[in-house]
């Protein structure tokens, strides 16, 4: 391959990173919150296919992208609360719950587009790429980073916004406590169920919205099953990115890359590797990138621990 | 993420105490025998979540008596359905048992899934490839490859829990993928049947391996009496046997097994073993029993499924054998109930995850992966 | 000056299921005073100012503070109301900074928390006037146990308290931080403070308090000026009975050396060294007592000589044989029982029922299992005859762990450990959080084990028990053995010495034995040889 056409595989590479991280961006930042404050949400695949269809269906239905957005989110609220009440209130083993609602995202989402969308196989008019003028006009970097769509370049001001709050304000420091000594932050006056309805919601509320960007933004529909595993890769990366905001968004940006490779070495001439090893690449790299980290990564002490006042 | 059973002493010592939590059943209904109602709750909690699925159903516009009708006939009209019904509860039945040893060691092995694929995969390659050897002895050995590969494919997630402290939820979620995907090459590559047509399948397996069917006309094979007979296996090995004994005290509190001079590390490799045999036997049988070649959707969610199997039965085998048959039950009167009635019938797993949230939210079963210590009272 | 009453709780009703926490109590605190709330473990002292605290609700009575009703729901309202507690259980958020665990819940969420340096200064200038010594921005997790009280302390001061109540403070001081921290009491109630002080130790109340009230099982016994009582009735109405160490002072002729201890270096759990260069022996007929605040080692130390930590140099042997880097399960086969520090968290499996837990060493082998399979007779009978011999009070051997009462718990762990015969035989705080009656017995128990020939190894905070059961004594500080100590009473603040890692003040060679009584003890356990070894290498825990 010639120098020019190189650079052009890098550049789409780049591209094509960042715009495939981007659900995991948003679901591992959520779930950074979710964890630290001390719960274990196994379920966001289904939250994110929830959140896929939901932003799907409103949108179609009503024509507005902003509110297919909305309805996104309302759904994580609401499905949110429902685990929250499940895990927080009612202090069920968190694993059990989350495998549940991976199950009623994956069977709910399936029974409703089957329903609603099979003989109907129309798109929504998807989220557009909003060229940045000037800054696209950079060399190499412009087309990389200043091309995408607006949930794309949302992602930075999340990561920055979401690092703020967690370090810099009473409630991401109530956060933090609640998921390492419950017991403290409870008698210091914190409300313990509270915060982890908080870091709940918060959770449910980006995955989804992770999810909508695949069917609203990413492509223009929704397919049955759409998120292949980014749901549970995103568990890893909260993890790879030690349960900062900064780290899960770098660490989706790689498992990002990872999708990128996968889908276009093919277009290189002289590599015949079939198709499925590529596409096993981001799970195969999951499990190395788990291999690597050894445990060192100290979790929240209280992680996946229901509180319970002794009262 | 660490597995918070893995701490010191000391730190459990600070913890807050988490006793059973909520119950959302009236204190009332609680003062009743507390054994009857641990029988009687799962069948409450189907009741409810198929009630749930009702409103479901009605909201999107199908009619509900209609659909459940259908169901039920599609699971018990008749002899063919109902032998349909333990087909399909077979590798329920097998899954969830292996689950139930997996889960009472505290291992989240959510990769059933893959495992079933290995499994499969094994059986269908010594299937095809091994011509000569008489029905009596190519079945024991093509169940056992399943077995053997399956057991290696949990092994490997054990391995790396075990030697990585890697996660256990999130690699076996991986393998799970890359066991499909693997299949998948397989099934369209080196092992496609070559005259099949460009099909992404194999060859048919030699009517050697092929499992004997014991109810004519029906499908119902061998398999379904070995799935009873390793649910009953397992259920001593938990909890008649010292290593049972050893799995259940790791499960519950992986310190003082360490205390007790148990071997940690050891029997969170064989829970895996045993748990990834099980899926992977129910691959095997699946392949030798009803599909007789690999395909590349080989299984519809019997890994998955199978969690929900064993948890609604609180991990105990003899109880999964009707939890199996229930689900078993659902999935079969599904299939139907998207023919007839034109339900889809994904929505069994609403259905499923409806069951494990209801069995929750009685409160009944002791779900928490581990114990803590009472309040000190002073 | 008429004393004003500044607290007064009136008729708590607390129940849990299936005990009465507290008892129809009626409580009254003195404004300015030092009140000693005094009880046995058990007694229902935590659980009253929990309620005071806003961590329970009361099933029934009324608080006044300050003349007026109130109703605390939570810790909030407590802490609003100038309420401050120190907790047993530090509650600290070990990965925060001080100052982060001095705001939380102080700020609303919304707060925006930059420019914090004017309370850091608070913080410092607060410190200095109570003689503190903190540092806003030490991390709470590297702090020593001594400072987190401090910083606990600190905290319920930086809330305004004008009540303060602490819970068994003294728990984790030597002798001297001890007396430090008493007289810092006294300089706060002169500065305008109210004191409430729970313990179950006779000398601090004597030491500091104005008033002492005294619990037992969940009522008030008794409300009295300390001033015109004394231990002997204090005691008297804590138990209800005259309380003596009722153990016999008794000595066995040493036998041949069973454990042996070499330049063991032992890392925490950390990484960070604990145990460094520790030596002793222990012989049979022999109780080995090891003194010391926790924290200075000895939970590595016990864990290494258990086979659950791992040891980073030097050695260990047991009937001879190099034990180092065995297996609990070797060592157990040697003959090694170990009775561990933390009852709940290693010792048993709560959901198992009592037979299941009495066999948790010997599961595996014959009687109790026979080709794999468990002999469900044989279990039983072996722990019916358990309870029998050894007095655990249960229904049913069948019966959850979990229904067990306390004292009866360490009673079954103890019995468990002791009918196997073992040579050597290691026990940590074997009677933390159990009653005096249960205590005894216990204690009686290991004596028992010495003059049936065991080796006994007695880690224990309780100087009192120390002295009473123990032959020789060591005292043990940052990971080392500072000296050895005859049980003698007199020498009581030269151990309290050593434990905060001074010299003592006598001179050492004129100490003198303790009084004991010579008696004849059984022969010592014979030594076996190692039925197998399996060579497991256990990873730390």
């Amino acid at each position: 391959m010639d120098t020019s056409a190189m650079i052009l595989f890098v550049q789409t590479i780049l591209s094509a990173t960042w715009r495939l991280a981007t659900p995991m961006i948003y679901a591992s930042i959520g779930e950074v919150f979710t964890e630290r404050s001390g719960v274990l949400n196994i379920g966001l695949e289904g939250f994110m296919l929830l959140g896929a269809f939901a932003g799907f269906a409103v949108a179609y239905f009503t024509g507005s992208l902003a509110l297919g957005i909305l309805g996104a989110v309302l759904c994580g609220l609401i499905f949110g609360l429902l685990f929250a009440l499940f895990t927080v209130t009612i202090k069920a083993n968190q694993i059990v719950v989350g495998a549940a609602f991976n199950l009623i995202g994956r069977g709910l989402t399936g029974f409703l587009y089957r329903a609603w969308f099979v003989n109907k196989a129309q798109g929504v008019q998807a989220f557009p790429p909003i060229d940045i003028p000037y800054l696209n006009a950079i060399p190499f970097l412009g087309p990389v980073l200043f091309r995408h769509n607006i949930l794309v370049y949302c992602t930075v001001p999340l990561m920055l916004i979401a690092g703020f709050v967690l370090y810099k304000t009473a409630f991401g420091l109530a956060v933090r406590s609640v998921g390492e000594h419950p017991k403290a932050a409870d008698t210091a006056g914190v409300s313990v169920s509270l915060i982890r309805y908080a870091g709940v919601l918060i959770g449910t509320t980006l995955t989804s919205l992770g999810g909508a960007y695949l069917t609203l933004a990413h492509t223009n529909q929704f397919v049955e099953g759409i998120t292949t595993g980014r749901g549970f890769i995103a568990l890893a990366v909260v993890v790879f990115g030690r349960w900062s905001p900064k780290g899960a968004f770098w660490s989706s940006l790689l498992f990002g890359l990872f999708y990128a490779l996968q889908l276009r070495l093919q277009a290189i001439a002289n590599i015949t590797i079939p198709y499925q090893f590529l596409q096993a690449l981001p799970y195969v790299m999951t499990l190395l990138t788990l291999i690597l980290l050894r445990g060192r990564a100290i979790s929240p002490k209280a992680l996946g621990v229901p509180y319970q006042k002794s009262a | 993420m660490n597995d918070p059973s893995r701490e010191t002493t000391m730190t459990m010592q600070e913890r807050s105490v988490a006793r059973p939590g909520m119950c959302l059943l009236p204190k009332a209904v609680l003062r009743i025998a507390p054994r009857l109602l641990a029988m009687i709750s799962p069948i409450a909690a189907i009741v409810l979540a198929l009630f749930i699925s009702m409103l479901l159903l009605i909201a999107a516009g199908y009619n509900p008596a209609r659909a459940y009708t259908v169901m039920w006939q599609g699971a018990f009209g008749d002899l063919r359905a109902i032998s349909e019904v333990l087909i399909k509860a077979t590798p329920l039945i097998l899954i969830g048992s292996g689950l139930a040893v997996a889960f009472r060691c505290s291992i989240w092995n959510i990769g059933a899934e893959g495992q079933f694929y290995a499994g499969a995969v094994g059986a269908t390659i010594v299937g095809i490839f091994i011509t000569s050897l008489p029905s009596y002895l190519m079945i024991p050995l093509v169940l056992l490859v399943g077995t053997l590969l399956g057991a290696l494919w949990g092994m490997l997630a054990g391995y790396l829990r075990v030697r990585f402290n890697a996660n256990e939820i999130v690699t076996t979620i991986m393998l799970n993928y890359i066991a499909i995907i693997g299949t998948g090459y397989l099934v369209t590559g080196p092992l496609m049947d070559p005259a099949g047509g460009k099909y992404p399948q194999t060859a048919r397996i030699v009517e050697a391996a092929m499992l004997p069917r014991f109810l004519p006309p029906t499908r119902l094979h061998i398999g379904f009496i070995i799935a009873l007979i390793v649910a009953v296996i397992l259920y001593l090995l938990i909890f008649k046997t010292s290593i049972g004994y050893a799995i259940r005290t790791v499960g519950i509190n992986p310190v003082t097994a360490r205390y007790a001079g148990i071997h940690v590390e050891r029997h969170v490799l064989l829970a895996m073993a045993i748990s990834g045999g099980a899926a992977g036997l129910a691959g095997a049988i699946e392949v030798a029993g009803i599909s007789f070649r690999l395909y590349q959707q080989i299984s519809p969610g019997y890994g998955f499924e199978g969690i929900a199997v064993a948890l609604l039965a609180n991990n105990h085998p003899l109880g999964i054998i009707l939890s199996g048959i229930l689900f078993g039950a659902l999935r079969s009167g599904a299939e139907v109930m998207q023919i007839s009635a034109k339900v889809p019938s994904v929505l069994v797993f609403v259905i499923q995850g409806l069951v494990i949230l209801c069995v929750v939210a009685f409160g009944l079963y002791r779900l928490h992966s581990r114990w803590e210590p009472r309040p000190e009272k002073e | 000056m008429s004393p004003e009453t500044i607290l007064r709780m009136e008729n708590i009703v607390k129940t849990f299921p299936g005990v009465i926490a507290n008892d129809h109590i009626n409580f009254e605190v003195y404004q300015g005073e030092v009140h000693c709330l005094l009880g046995e473990n058990g007694a229902g002292k935590t659980v009253l100012m929990s309620i005071l605290y806003g961590l329970y609700q009361p099933d029934a009575g009324r608080i006044y503070y300050k003349g007026r009703p109130i109703t605390i729901r939570s810790p909030r309202d407590a802490i609003r109301h100038r309420i401050g507690m120190v907790h047993q259980h530090f509650m600290l958020v070990p990965t925060l900074t001080v100052l982060e665990n001095l705001i939380l819940g102080q700020y609303p969420f919304f707060r925006i928390l930059n420019n914090l340096d004017h309370v850091a200064q608070k913080i410092r200038a607060m410190s200095e006037e109570f003689g503190l010594n903190v540092d806003p921005y030490a991390i709470c997790g590297e702090l020593s146990v001594g400072e987190q009280q401090r910083v606990e302390i600190l905290k319920a001061l930086y809330h305004g308290a004008d009540l303060l109540v602490l819970d068994e403070p003294t728990a984790v001081l030597t002798p001297q931080e001890t007396s430090q921290l008493l007289t810092f009491l006294r300089r706060l109630a002169e500065k305008g403070l109210t004191i409430i002080f729970i313990t179950h130790k006779l000398e601090e109340v004597m030491m500091v308090s104005d008033r002492v009230t005294v619990l037992r099982q969940g009522k008030v016994v008794a409300t009295v000026n300390t001033a015109e009582t004394n231990p002997r009735e204090l005691a008297k109405m804590m138990v209800g009975r005259p309380v003596l160490m009722e153990l016999p002072r008794t000595r066995c002729a040493p036998g041949e050396v069973v454990l042996s201890v070499r330049d063991l270096h032992v890392l925490d759990a950390r990484g960070l060294p604990a145990v460094k260069g520790v030596s002793f022996d222990v012989r049979a007929n022999e109780v080995v007592g090891i003194a010391g605040v926790s924290g200075n080692g000895q939970t590595e130390l016990a864990l290494a000589i258990a086979g659950l930590a791992p040891v980073s140099h030097g050695s260990i042997h047991l009937c001879g044989q190099d034990v180092t880097h065995l297996s609990p399960r070797a060592r157990s086969q040697l003959g090694m029982a170990h009775i561990p520090e933390d009852r709940h968290g290693m010792g048993v499996i709560l959901p198992f029922t009592v037979a299941e837990n009495f066999i948790l060493h010997d599961y595996y082998r014959p009687p109790f299992a026979v080709q794999q399979f468990l002999q469900q007779r044989a279990i039983l009978s072996y722990a019916w005859e358990l309870a029998r011999k050894f007095d655990v009070r249960l229904a049913h051997v069948e019966e959850s762990f979990v229904h067990l009462s306390g004292g009866n718990q360490q009673k079954a762990v103890v019995a468990r450990e002791l009918a196997r015969r073992p040579r050597f035989l290691l026990v940590n705080q074997p009677t933390r959080g159990i009653d005096v009656g249960a205590t005894e017995y216990v204690l009686q128990q290991i004596l028992a084990q010495r003059d049936a020939g065991a080796a006994v190894l007695l880690i224990s905070t309780e100087l009192e028990e120390l002295f009473a059961v123990s032959d020789r004594i060591l005292v043990m500080y940052e990971g080392q053995i500072m000296g050895e100590v005859p049980p003698n009473k007199e020498l009581i603040e030269d151990v309290g010495l050593m434990m905060a890692g001074k010299s003592p003040k006598s001179d050492i060679s004129s100490w003198k034995p303790a009084p004991r009584q010579e008696i004849v003890c059984e022969q010592p356990i014979a030594c076996e040889t190692i039925i197998e070894d399996t060579g497991d290498k256990e990873k730390p825990v």
